[in-house]
């Protein structure tokens, strides 16, 4: 963790396949975010798209790095992943798309609702994908104003 | 609609989170679909499942849902209990159906979460 200026940033390695673990950064970033003061709804928003960006890092990269930023004006989430990409990004940001293996799907996740519920949830949402290569996920909350609800 | 209400209604024995007995539930939702409760749940809901892994309990932690009902005589894992009650959330098991178990408590007046394309039809 490093804090200069009123800016904490903050790491964590995200492992492909490994579903036990799944919601651990989320939750983590959830109690950091918590100790802040900053509104419940903004933090509430924040973990459901952590978790989800976290999700597809497991179900389909095999590993990723979220790097966590939070300042006085907004919390940014970068997800950087190693994996298989995405094809067609326009199709996978449609909702019930979806290439989850019947594995994952009887794991109650998989339904093509992860990257729409997070640009639902976000004030900014930004992908970008090289297929064979990975997928890196920008997803930011404003502080000041009220964005989305 | 109180939890102890819910777990005399739906003949249900809770395993955890025991103190919130009388905490009050405004509205309930069913599946056992996570991405889909991920994305229509609202915080305070009760969350009625058939998804026995530990991640129902995390994405009942992630929305902040009240508590969950387990249906069909199921029962999360010994490490999603454990996150249960890390995180204080009740967990009422009940051998009902899903469908029985959603019409009884909606049939008694606990209401669902009504997503945007329902309010538009």
């Amino acid at each position: 963790m490093t804090e200069k200026e009123n800016v904490l940033t903050r790491e964590f390695e995200i492992k492909g396949k490994d579903f036990s673990r799944a919601g651990n950064i989320s939750s983590k970033i959830k109690e950091i975010l918590q100790e802040t003061g900053i509104s419940n709804s903004i933090i509430r928003r924040a973990a459901i798209a952590t978790y989800e960006a976290e999700l597809n890092v497991v179900m389909y990269a095999n590993k990723g790095i979220l790097y966590f930023t939070l300042d006085p004006d907004s919390i940014r989430l970068k997800i950087d992943d190693e994996g298989r990409g995405i094809k067609d990004i326009s199709l996978a940001m449609k909702e019930g798309y979806s290439t989850a293996t019947e594995e994952y799907r009887e794991m109650g996740f998989g339904a093509g609702m992860g990257l729409p519920n997070i640009k639902k949830n976000a004030d900014k949402f930004k992908i970008s994908s090289i297929l064979g290569k990975g997928t890196t996920l920008e997803i930011f909350f404003f502080l000041n104003n009220s964005g989305a609800s | 609609m109180t939890l102890k209400e819910i777990i005399r209604l739906l003949q249900a024995e809770i395993i955890c989170g025991e103190s919130h007995i009388d905490d009050n539930i405004e509205f309930a939702g069913g599946s056992d679909l996570m991405s889909d409760v991920l994305a229509f749940a609202k915080p305070g809901i009760l969350l009625i499942t058939g998804l026995s892994n530990s991640q129902s309990v995390r994405t009942a932690d992630i929305i902040e849902a009240k508590a969950i009902v387990y249906v069909r005589g199921k029962k999360p894992d010994p490490e999603g209990i454990k996150l249960a009650k890390k995180k204080d959330i009740p967990i009422l098991l009940t051998d009902l159906m899903m469908y029985t178990a959603c019409g009884l408590l909606y049939s008694h007046n606990l209401s669902g979460v009504y997503s945007e394309s329902d309010k538009k039809s």
